[in-house]
């Protein structure tokens, strides 16, 4: 068993209305000396059997072309073994 | 022989029925595609239309961008089918990199919903050529993620070659670069509009009937041929 963990964040050029809404949030109610906040997604995705070779490769291409935009977006993934 | 424009409806689409209408109103005969389907039923040019394709789930228009009618569709765009993507359509042209760029939040974080002035500054695509260069026109505007972005090397490029197809006037309502309403790709043959033309074309139920323009030109690329 393994389970990938895929993380979306829209690139740093990009404006993140989300973020910056949730930044005020965070503000009026206290928190100080907050700088920024930018808001993404995490993909969690449970699997039968290893996580290796060309099934690693197509996790990679999926997550750059399905589970993020290159245009917008960066992502990062993580295989996280025998964690179920 | 009339021209056959295909529709194409994914689940969640909103504005198929208007865009059929428009293009019956203009003078052709509109087909109806399925999103599960590849057959393009000889259509000579197709329409992605607004709504909330897959339920904006993920992105807006990313998994739309792999339904099976978009095997097909991706092939003949880029062979020189005219094809128009409005709202979500748009979305989905971008995510299928037929059109560069992306459609992000709107800076305000609300959902707008107004009638829009544009300028039609490119009057040479499939979808723009019974414009005239620099008319103004309005036709409604609703949308929550309308934001055009893209680099600024792409911004310039587009701008320099002419491919910004239609600009906001008097307010940029989501935030766009360049205040880009919409935009066409190389060829002049796919165009993205983040406004909805197909609500434009009757005096009952639109602002104005300037959206028709939309449908014509695209009928007429045909007729001349």
């Amino acid at each position: 068993m393994a389970r990938v963990v895929v993380d979306v964040m829209l690139k740093p050029e990009i404006l993140d209305p989300q973020g910056r809404a949730v930044e005020g949030s965070l503000r009026r109610l206290g928190l100080t000396g907050v700088n920024d906040v930018r808001q993404g997604k995490q993909f969690v995705i449970d699997l039968d059997g290893v996580v290796e070779g060309a099934r690693l490769e197509l996790l990679e291409t999926l997550a750059a072309e399905l589970l993020s935009n290159p245009v917008i977006e960066d992502y990062k993934l993580q295989v996280i073994e025998d964690s179920v | 022989m009339s021209v056959r424009v295909g529709v194409v409806t994914f689940p969640g689409s909103l504005d198929d029925r208007d865009a059929a209408r428009a293009v019956r109103i203009a003078g052709g005969e509109a087909v109806a595609l399925w999103h599960g389907d590849d057959d393009l039923k000889q259509v000579d040019a197709v329409i992605l239309p607004g709504g909330f394709s897959y339920g904006d789930y993920l992105r807006c228009g990313a998994i739309a961008r792999f339904a099976p009618v978009m095997h097909s569709l991706i092939e003949r765009a880029n062979t020189g089918m005219p094809l128009l993507g409005i709202c979500n359509g748009f979305q989905i042209l971008c995510e299928s990199h037929l059109l560069p760029g992306a459609l992000t939040r709107n800076d305000s974080l609300h959902f707008m919903c107004r009638d829009q002035r544009l300028r039609i500054e490119n009057t040479s695509s499939a979808w723009t050529s019974d414009f005239i260069s620099g008319q103004e026109i309005v036709i409604p505007l609703k949308n929550g993620e309308g934001g055009y972005v893209a680099d600024d090397r792409t911004l310039d490029a587009l701008e320099a070659e002419g491919r910004v197809v239609a600009r906001y006037l008097d307010v940029n309502p989501n935030g766009s670069r360049r205040d880009i309403a919409g935009i066409t790709n190389e060829r002049g043959n796919v165009v993205g509009l983040m406004p909805h033309p197909e609500h434009a074309v009757e005096s009952l139920t639109g602002p104005t009937t300037d959206g028709i323009g939309f449908f014509t030109s695209v009928l007429k690329s045909f007729v001349s041929l």
